[in-house]
């Protein structure tokens, strides 16, 4: 591994620690470090090699790290991620990438059947190293498919970590960690915040653990639980309510399996209160099990039930609703008077 | 001798080119064809290999029926009965290299045995103690797949990581003609075909996917699909140990000189149900089934040991001995398998700690210790 040390450095060297990079281009730096580290680690997917991937994520790497080790792939996801488990068989380390969040579909018996269960099923003789990257979410004015949010149906099964991340160095950081575990990882990548640009460091001093949420600004009041897109516009509100007198301590939960309870707790059980927002429908999401487990964890902390800013239970719709199907900031502000006990657009609803 | 084109639709002309490549070497009365293209494959087969490849088929045999008995007795949950394909599947077992990697589905426990598996281990999923049971690295060869045709693209991607280490071995996965219709089964050809991975697809066509007859998956023979897909194939008699040795070795010398993906369909029967679960009496006659007994591989063999003058009775007493210790060791390791712990069914969720998973450990845990001395 000393030519991998070598170019790491390399890399290190030849930029400045820290730059200003978006979202997608930190993804991308991330992927080249990986490739670098790790010899085994192989990127395969439609469209990643010459085009670079329809978001450009992919940019420059086939030609940097050749065709075998980014590999285009035939169109079928059950395809690649079914190869990707014999690759994972022989010692590799695949990095996948699904098009878009609802083409993911046709590989879901692959993933949950096969990457999710291998290490179970082989009584942990088998191990799925396996990254499935996953550009979600809505908000671009797309086609239908292509705004999806299904990490639900991930974090459902067992066996998978699944994760989002909000900011350019967490898309760094996490996107190492996620291909340097021992177990497979859900990338979701929240596809509209792909050109939001933020402070990259390369060589980061200290990095959270992929398990950990992290509490994004610190608050008294309500405590509201975002993740992927949704930070920026929870960040957003977090301002508006200040300018109330509304303190919001926001935390962006980063894994969405495990959930790090821990850290969601310990903000209720100052604030009392509790909002999970997420693009993905209602029923059975991320914000139901939050809602739920907190309720379970500290139910005597809690001053006002908690409140879900949410999709609808609806397929997505077509591109000229979607304003109406996102959570922007004045639903979450809609959400703060709630869970205060001010009017809201559900008072009435409560009786 | 391999199949690269399509056929012709017309069925007159498909079934013409369908005898044409029909590969079999020894009849079901035991008599030797010469066949140019298949024979150099065998030629270094002697006499004692033949009852080397004899001994395999009636054991394997003899633990399946084992089996079968096991699960009567409510020993087992469920067993996947190979009554019929030993041929198929010693056949090919026995052509492989130790570095050959086997993706099997759940009825390949004859190429378990070749490869060394344990006894136990060969019936400790279907007792209900584990969803999989050896170790794969030891043995080249992957836990069964339950789900139809998932492992045939395991296989290709498990060849890709072979071509990219430089490696010259392959791998084979095995599956049945249900699988066929499965898009992974379909996609794993494609992917196979497109990065010319060193993979060879082992069709046993046992004629019933349960009680879907072969016909309700392939109106063409299953071998004449893979040529679409840019992969050679081949029609191999199943049921003839010798001609599934052939065929399974030209596939594997195609892969580990370079030569890419080969596809073998295997023409046999399964004689039995699909699992002890099955009823095959409601779908399929007693006329095809005593068809098919005329057509027996163990019994083929013996014939053509016979007319060798190979078939003595002391192999034939040898090998029945063997096959009785081998059954009572296999009736014994899975009697006495320790059933696992209760806490264990938390256990190879992930690598890395889970914190929600191991609150659930502890709470459970916790709940089952309430129960102590209480009943």
């Amino acid at each position: 591994m000393a030519t991998a040390t070598e170019t790491a450095t390399d890399t290190a060297t030849t930029q400045a620690a820290t730059t200003q990079l978006t979202l997608a281009k930190s993804i991308t730096a991330g992927l080249k470090r990986a490739l670098q580290d790790d010899e085994k680690v192989v990127l395969l997917g439609e469209d990643i090699g010459k085009l670079g991937g329809v978001f450009r994520v992919t940019d420059g790497l086939q030609a940097e790290f050749g065709t075998d080790r980014v590999m285009d792939t035939p169109l079928a996801e059950a395809g690649i991620i079914g190869m990707a488990v014999g690759l994972a068989m022989r010692g590799y380390r695949p990095v996948a990438e699904i098009q878009f969040d609802g083409f993911i579909y046709p590989g879901f018996d692959q993933i949950v059947a096969q990457v999710a269960k291998l290490h179970y099923r082989s009584r942990g003789l088998v191990r799925m190293p396996i990254t499935i990257r996953v550009p979600f979410g809505g908000g671009i004015g797309s086609v239908e498919h292509h705004s999806e949010s299904p990490e639900a149906y991930f974090a459902h099964t067992a066996g998978l970590r699944v994760v989002s991340c909000s900011n350019p160095q967490d898309a760094y950081d996490m996107l190492r960690q996620a291909i340097a575990s021992d177990d497979p990882v859900m990338f979701f990548e929240p596809k509209r915040r792909y050109w939001s640009k933020g402070d990259l460091d390369l060589e980061p001093a200290e990095v959270l653990p992929l398990g950990k949420a992290r509490v994004v600004s610190s608050g008294s009041d309500v405590t509201l639980v975002a993740y992927g897109p949704l930070v920026a516009t929870a960040k957003d509100a977090v301002l508006a309510a200040a300018d109330n007198g509304v303190s919001i301590e926001l935390i962006d939960l980063r894994s969405l399996s495990p959930i790090d309870f821990e850290t969601v707790e310990a903000s209720v059980r100052k604030t009392g209160r509790l909002i999970v927002t997420h693009e993905a429908a209602q029923s059975g999401g991320i914000g139901a099990e939050v809602a739920a487990s907190i309720t379970e964890r500290c139910f005597n902390w809690l001053e006002a039930a908690p409140a879900r800013v949410t999709g609808f239970d609806t397929p997505y719709p077509p591109a000229a609703l979607e304003e109406h199907f996102l959570p922007d900031l004045d639903r979450l502000m809609d959400a703060v008077d709630r869970v205060l006990g001010r009017a809201n657009s559900q008072s009435d609803w409560e009786n | 001798m391999l199949r690269t084109t399509v056929s012709n639709p017309d069925a007159a002309e498909a079934d013409l080119l369908g005898q044409e490549d029909y590969v079999q070497l020894v009849t079901p009365e035991g008599e030797r064809h010469a066949n140019p293209t298949f024979d150099p494959w065998v030629a270094d087969v002697t006499d004692e290999q033949l009852a080397g490849l004899y001994e395999d088929m009636v054991v394997v045999r003899r633990i399946d029926v084992e089996a079968t008995a096991l699960q009567r007795q409510g020993q087992l949950a469920l067993w996947p009965p190979l009554l019929g394909q030993e041929a198929a599947q010693i056949g090919s077992a026995r052509a492989l290299r130790d570095d050959d990697f086997i993706m099997p589905s759940y009825r390949e426990n004859g190429v378990a045995y070749c490869r060394g598996v344990a006894l136990d281990d060969l019936v400790r999923v279907w007792r209900g103690y584990a969803h999989g049971s050896w170790d794969p690295q030891e043995h080249r060869m992957a836990i069964p797949a339950v789900i139809i045709g998932a492992q045939t693209l395991h296989a290709v991607g498990y060849a890709v990581g072979i071509m990219k280490d430089g490696a010259d071995s392959a791998a084979i996965t095995y599956f049945g003609d249900g699988a066929t219709s499965q898009g992974d089964t379909n996609e794993a050809m494609i992917f196979a075909a497109t990065y010319h991975a060193p993979v060879v697809f082992f069709c046993q066509n046992n004629h019933w996917a349960i009680s879907e007859p072969v016909e309700l998956q392939s109106k063409q023979h299953i071998s004449e699909r893979a040529p679409g897909f840019g992969i050679p194939s081949m029609r191999v008699d199943g049921n003839d140990v010798l001609a599934v040795m052939a065929a399974t070795r030209v596939a594997l010398d195609r892969a580990h000189t370079g030569g890419g993906p080969t596809y073998i369909e295997a023409v046999t029967y399964r004689m039995g149900p699909h699992t002890t679960s099955d009823d095959p009496t409601r779908y399929r006659s007693a006329e095809e089934l005593a068809e098919w007994k005329a057509k027996d591989p163990i019994a083929r063999l013996e014939k053509y040991l016979e007319s060798r003058g190979a078939m003595t009775e002391e192999l034939r007493a040898r090998v029945n001995a063997k096959a009785d210790s081998v059954a009572a060791e296999f009736r014994a390791g899975c009697i006495d398998m320790p059933k696992p712990e209760p806490m264990s069914l938390f256990d190879n969720v992930q690598v890395e700690t889970n914190p929600v998973l191991e609150r659930q450990r502890a709470q459970y845990a916790a709940y089952l210790a309430a129960f102590e001395g209480g009943e």
